[in-house]
Parts: C-alpha cells; sequence; structure tokens
C-alpha cells in the first residue's frame, strides 16, 4: 500500500488537491445540466408523476410568442450591454491619474457595483416612475408629456439595460483600472519619444497591452448580459404584458413563479439559454486555449 | 470517575423525564403567510385555541406572503407541518389531484359545517369531499372618492350607462374615472371578472375560467366592448405602477373610482381617507335582469397530507369553523366571517356593505387567478391589461388566449 503511494505519489497528489473543488463542481454544475437536459423531455409540475412527452417542450417553444420576445430582448442586452466596455474604459482612463484624492473619485465611482442589483433596480424604476420620478418629471418638462419608460412596450427593455449598465460600467472600470497599473512604462516613455500621443498612444500602446483586461472585460459583460434577471424581475416582473422577458426570467416564470410550475417547459427554455451561451463559453475558452499554447 | 459518571447519568435522567413532562404537550405545526395586521389576529387566535387545549401547543411559522406561494409546495413534499394555509377554489386543485392535501370531509361532517359555511362550501369542494376550512372572505367592488365626484360635479351613478357617462366629465375635470396598478397584473384581473359576469352571468364566467368556452366567443367580445367604453379613462400608467400607488391617486383625489377588494380599505385610510369621503358600491349592472354574482376571495386553512399530529390539526380547523371563533378574528382582521352564524361590525360601513351584498348576491366567484389554472391565470392577466394599453389589438390577444386554452385544458 505505502510503496503503492509511494511510487504514485507526484501522479496522485494534484488529484487529491483538485477533488473537493471537482466534486462541488461535479454535484452542482456538470450534473445538474444534464438533469436540466433530461427534465426538459418531460411535462412535470414538479409535484406529481413526470411525463415524457419526448421534444413537445422544444416543439412548442418554436411557436410561443413569449420566447420569442424573450430571445430578441436578450439580443438587445447582449448588443448594448457591449457598450460597457469603452464606457469602462474611457472613466478608468480618465481616473488614471495622480491628483489629490483620486482614490475616493475611484471609490465613488465603483460603488454602484458594491451595492446590490435589487438596489439599483429600485432606485431606477423610482428613477423612472410615472407623475413623480425624476426622468418622468424632466421629459415632462422639456416635451410636456411623461413618458412612464417601464410601462411602454417600447422602451421598457431599454430602461432595464440602462439600469443594468450603470453597475457593470464600473465592473468593467474596475478591471480597466488595475489593467493600467500594469503598464510598462519603458513602453508609453519609448513612445512618446518617438512621438506618439493620444488616439495613437491609446490605440497602439495601451491598448495592446490591457487585451488581457478587455478580455476579461468582455467575458464576464456577456455573462452579465445573458443572466440578466434580478433587473428585470424588481423593475418590471417581465411587464408590461410580458414585453421585458429575457429567457432567465422567462424560465423562471415557467418553472417556478406563482403562475407556472412546468419544470419541463422551464428546463427547455433553460437548455435553449444553456445553448446560446455555450457559443460563446467555448469561444472563450478556445481563445484562452490558443493564447496559452502559443506562448 | 465512577461517580462523575453515575452523576451524568442521573443529570441524562432528570432531563429525559423533563422532556417526557414537556411531550405532555403535544406540538402542532402550522405555516401560514400572514401581513402584520392578519399574523396579530391569528396569535390571538392561537392563543384562545390553546386556553382551550392546554395539552396542543401551536407552532406558527410564518413566511413572507408572496415568498409562500412558492416555499409551499417545497414543504409539503420535504418537510410536512400539520397545518397550512391556502386558498379556495382552482387554486387548491393542484394539492388537491397530487395528493398534498388531506380529505377533511369528516370535520364539515362532525361539526354541521356544511349548513353554517354553505356559501363557502362549493368553493372547498372536489371530487364531492372537502379539503380544507374557510376563516375569512372579503367582497370586491368600486371603491369612490367622494370628493372627486363633488369635484366634477357629478352623482354616484346606479346604473353602468350612468358609470361610463360620468367618465367623459370627470375627464374635463382632470381626474382618471377609473384608476388601477397593474404591474402585478391581478388588479387587472378585478375588472375583467365583474365586466364579464354582469355582461355575461355567473355560469359563463364559470364556464370561461374553466376552459369550456372559447376566448374569440362573441360573448367574450361584448365584455371587451364594454370595456372599451371605460378604457380610455383609466389611469394612463397603470401598467408601472403598483395597486398601492393607484390608491394613492385615489386618496388624493386624482382618481374617482377604483375596482378592488376590501383589503384596500385600510390602505386608503393609511392614506389619510375617512368614511366621510370613501364610499363604497357593487358594480352596476350591466346586462338587466343578470342574477348578481360577487367576487369573495377565500383564505383557508389545510391539511397536509404528511401531516404528524392529524387529530389535532382536525381540532383546530373545527376551532377556526366555529361562529363565535370567526366573528372575533374576522373583527380583528377586517373582513368577513365565512360562518353564516357570525357577526359583523355595523360600525364599519365597508364591512356592512359587504356582508350585506355577499349575503344577498347569487353566487360567489373566487377571482380570476383562483378560478383559472395558474397558467390561464397568467396568460388572461397579461392579455388584460395588454388590452387596457393596447385596445386596438384585442383580436391578437383573444386569439392568442384561445391557443394557450388549447393547451393548457387537455
Amino acid at each position: 500500500m505505502s510503496s503503492y503511494w509511494k511510487r504514485n505519489q507526484l501522479r496522485l497528489a494534484p488529484w487529491l488537491f483538485l477533488a473537493p473543488g471537482a466534486i462541488m463542481f461535479l454535484v452542482y454544475v456538470i450534473i445538474p445540466i444534464f438533469q436540466s437536459l433530461s427534465i426538459s423531455f418531460y411535462d412535470w409540475d414538479g409535484l406529481g408523476e413526470a411525463v415524457y412527452i419526448g421534444t413537445d417542450n422544444y416543439v412548442e417553444l418554436m411557436d410561443d410568442e413569449a420566447f420569442y420576445t424573450s430571445l430578441k430582448n436578450n439580443l438587445i442586452w447582449l448588443v448594448l450591454y457591449m457598450l460597457a466596455v469603452p464606457a469602462g474604459l474611457m472613466i478608468a482612463i480618465f481616473l488614471n491619474q495622480t491628483v489629490r484624492g483620486i482614490r475616493i473619485y475611484k471609490s465613488l465611482f465603483f460603488f454602484p457595483f458594491v451595492i446590490s442589483q435589487v438596489v439599483v433596480g429600485l432606485m431606477f424604476s423610482w428613477f423612472y416612475a410615472p407623475n413623480f420620478g425624476l426622468l418622468y418629471k424632466l421629459i415632462e418638462l422639456v416635451t410636456g408629456n411623461g413618458i412612464a419608460i417601464l410601462a411602454d412596450e417600447d422602451y421598457v427593455t431599454y430602461g432595464i439595460i440602462a439600469a443594468g449598465l450603470w453597475p457593470q460600467i464600473a465592473y468593467v472600470m474596475i478591471l480597466y483600472i488595475t489593467g493600467l497599473n500594469n503598464i510598462a512604462p519603458d513602453q508609453v516613455e519609448a513612445a512618446r519619444l518617438d512621438g506618439a500621443k493620444g488616439w495613437k498612444m491609446l490605440w497602439h500602446v495601451i491598448l495592446p497591452q490591457l487585451r488581457p483586461a478587455t478580455f476579461i472585460a468582455v467575458v464576464v459583460t456577456v455573462i452579465g448580459a445573458l443572466r440578466s434577471f434580478d433587473l428585470v424581475s424588481i423593475m418590471t416582473d417581465g411587464g408590461p404584458y410580458g414585453s421585458s422577458r429575457v429567457l432567465s426570467f422567462y424560465m423562471y416564470e415557467q418553472a417556478l413563479s406563482e403562475y407556472g410550475f412546468r419544470m419541463g417547459y422551464g428546463a427547455a427554455i433553460a437548455v435553449v439559454l444553456f445553448a446560446i451561451m455555450m457559443v460563446f463559453i467555448s469561444g472563450f475558452i478556445w481563445k484562452m486555449w490558443r493564447d496559452e499554447t502559443e506562448r | 470517575m465512577t461517580h462523575l459518571k453515575t452523576g451524568a447519568v442521573a443529570f441524562a435522567a432528570a432531563l429525559l423525564m423533563s422532556g417526557s413532562a414537556f411531550a405532555q404537550q403535544r406540538m402542532l405545526n402550522y405555516n401560514a403567510d400572514f401581513d402584520p395586521t392578519p399574523l396579530a389576529a391569528f396569535q390571538a387566535l392561537i392563543a384562545d385555541f390553546e386556553a382551550e387545549n392546554p395539552d396542543i401547543k401551536v407552532n406558527l411559522n410564518n413566511f413572507d406572503h408572496e415568498g409562500y406561494k412558492t416555499a409551499i409546495r417545497n414543504f409539503l413534499t420535504a418537510d410536512s407541518p400539520d397545518l397550512a394555509n391556502w386558498y379556495a377554489g382552482n387554486r387548491m386543485a393542484p394539492f388537491v389531484t397530487s395528493g398534498q392535501f388531506m380529505d377533511v370531509s369528516d370535520v364539515w361532517e362532525a361539526n354541521g359545517l356544511g349548513d353554517q359555511l354553505a356559501s363557502a362550501k362549493a368553493s372547498m369542494t372536489i371530487d364531492g369531499k372537502q379539503w380544507g376550512v374557510p376563516y375569512t372572505y372579503y367582497q370586491w367592488g368600486i371603491y369612490y372618492n367622494k370628493d372627486a365626484y363633488k369635484a366634477a360635479g357629478v352623482e354616484v351613478p346606479t346604473t353602468w350607462d350612468g358609470f361610463v357617462e360620468n367618465c367623459a366629465k370627470f375627464k374635463e375635470a382632470g381626474i382618471d374615472c377609473l384608476t388601477t396598478g397593474s404591474k402585478a397584473l391581478w388588479p387587472a384581473a378585478g375588472i375583467f371578472d365583474y365586466l364579464n359576469m354582469r355582461t355575461n352571468g355567473y355560469e359563463f364566467h364559470m364556464d370561461l375560467t374553466a376552459g369550456k368556452v372559447a376566448w374569440t366567443d362573441d360573448k367574450v367580445k361584448a365584455t371587451f366592448a364594454e370595456w372599451a367604453k371605460v378604457q380610455p379613462f383609466i389611469t394612463e400608467n397603470h401598467a408601472a405602477i403598483d395597486w398601492q400607488d393607484a390608491a394613492a391617486l385615489l386618496v388624493q383625489g386624482k382618481a374617482a373610482n377604483y375596482v378592488m377588494g376590501n383589503f384596500a380599505v385600510a390602505t386608503f385610510k393609511e392614506g389619510g381617507m375617512t368614511n366621510d369621503n370613501l364610499g363604497f358600491m357593487v358594480f352596476p349592472e350591466i346586462t338587466p335582469g343578470l342574477p348578481r354574482a360577487e367576487e369573495a376571495p377565500t383564505d383557508t386553512i389545510h391539511i397536509p397530507a404528511g401531516a404528524k399530529n392529524v387529530d389535532d390539526a382536525k381540532k383546530f380547523l373545527a376551532f377556526v369553523a366555529r361562529a363565535d371563533v370567526q366573528t372575533k378574528l374576522n373583527a380583528a382582521l377586517g373582513q368577513l366571517p365565512t360562518n353564516k352564524d357570525s357577526s359583523v361590525d355595523a360600525a364599519d360601513p365597508f364591512i356592512s356593505a359587504g356582508f350585506e351584498s355577499l349575503s344577498s348576491a347569487y353566487a360567489l366567484a373566487q377571482f380570476f387567478d383562483r378560478d383559472a389554472p395558474a397558467e390561464m391565470a397568467k396568460m388572461g392577466m397579461e392579455g388584460f391589461q395588454e388590452f387596457m394599453v393596447k385596445p386596438d389589438r384585442l383580436d391578437a390577444i383573444l386569439d392568442r388566449l384561445e391557443k394557450a386554452r388549447g393547451k393548457i385544458y387537455q
């Protein structure tokens, strides 16, 4: 026994150290993925008997207006959420100077990321609220007619995304600020000697060095956009009449909310959402793997 | 060492004995979803029950009202209490058909509840058996601001046509004729239920919520035609506000009428209204000669199938159903007792009006989201909200609901 351990110690030790994390990952991530996949082939209310119905849930999904609304909103989220990356970069560069009290400004800009999404959602819904909301009053002052953003199917999704961008920009900003700290001063110096300034300096010298930060910023923003749930739930509950739903919220509505306990249908939505995420996740993994093997 | 051991044994024995002394008192676990006022009322009720039954100790686990609706599915299967709150009508059907609630017909039988709780019996009955005991209900109707009526110079209507005519005058005075806050969807269903029951009658409404009639039926369209008459006069941004926000509009006199349940009276009064300027009227007749049906959502207590202390739980149900207990409980709740031998506070005009309106009603509906199955309720209420914002989409909405009906009721 002990001789076996001695012979294979080097080979076994890493697995032993990995085991606690790997087991957790297996139990809480990998196995549930396959469970969701299998539940999506059943008609099940969470209490009674689960009936196998094959791909019926997916067929129904293809013919479901609410599903397409959610899908469309998810795309809008993905595209507009990306604004957080350039916006965060700009603020980071703006704050990357040595002025008295800059740490206070930095923490103030970082503040929205620290507070809970629920609080962000509440604040923005008051901001938009008809009759007393700040934005509503402003619009009323300028155009004479207030717009209740969260009650209008055309604006509601944009209103929620604006709320989501606020903390997301702060997050991206902090990623870039740490990135800017690691910029090699000699390269900047050399570029300056060669006469690079302004946009040229940013584009050819600073940005390439920020690539790792940009990569992380894009990853967290894409994932943040796809799992946007709390803001939708807090600000509109998917309304008015379902026009601000996103896939994650629709899944919750169908499977777990007060009015629906269709575990199978909810699982089918989750599988679709997972498939969309998988496109991005495999892209990211592929890029990371390529970067590592190139070195 | 031995001394220490015997000491420990003696101590343990003492512990065990005191434990068995406590075991004389049987525990009754009760999961509920009370807001602060009802919670206080129920704590008083439980104290009375424990005084009458000193050998029973009721352990009340109070949940957040909204969270309870999802929590109940977990605790019924995982860690069942002996008693649980829920609602009457179709809302309890999923738990009854999946065998999560216990048949308590014997409690009804033994205590003569079929007679005393006659008005609520139908909504507690599935497959000819009773599955719980109702302890309260409340009326719905139109609450109005008398000052707003004065400001617009109109009389309180007695007919639907009169109500619609008033709306134009309210608009001139800058007052919303009808207010609602449909962010949480359900307030819109109250308006639909009444319009449909007044236009087509109780039986048609029940058939519709039970999925027996098509949503594209001409009778349904007739209901929406009545709704379209008042649609332009409903508070404009109702989809963005909660029912309490709309209540504020009524309190401030910016809105005149509100189709609501009696629980809203507390909110109106907190906002500063009094019995002098807050009015209540039964929803006016639309199709002449139809027997008048009302909304009266009923709150109930059930014994989960997994209950451990069934005997005492049944004792508790019988206690809650008793006339004197319901009188006291509902006085504290500010609602109506379901026991016909109970009495209500004659000094409260809203309670007396509600008691009058419900006891003389032809039939009682539970409310759209309790009469219709959950999925249909959700789709329907979204449709009502959409109709109130974009009335020109009616056909598309009804087609969508009809498609959903085909799937949901199979």
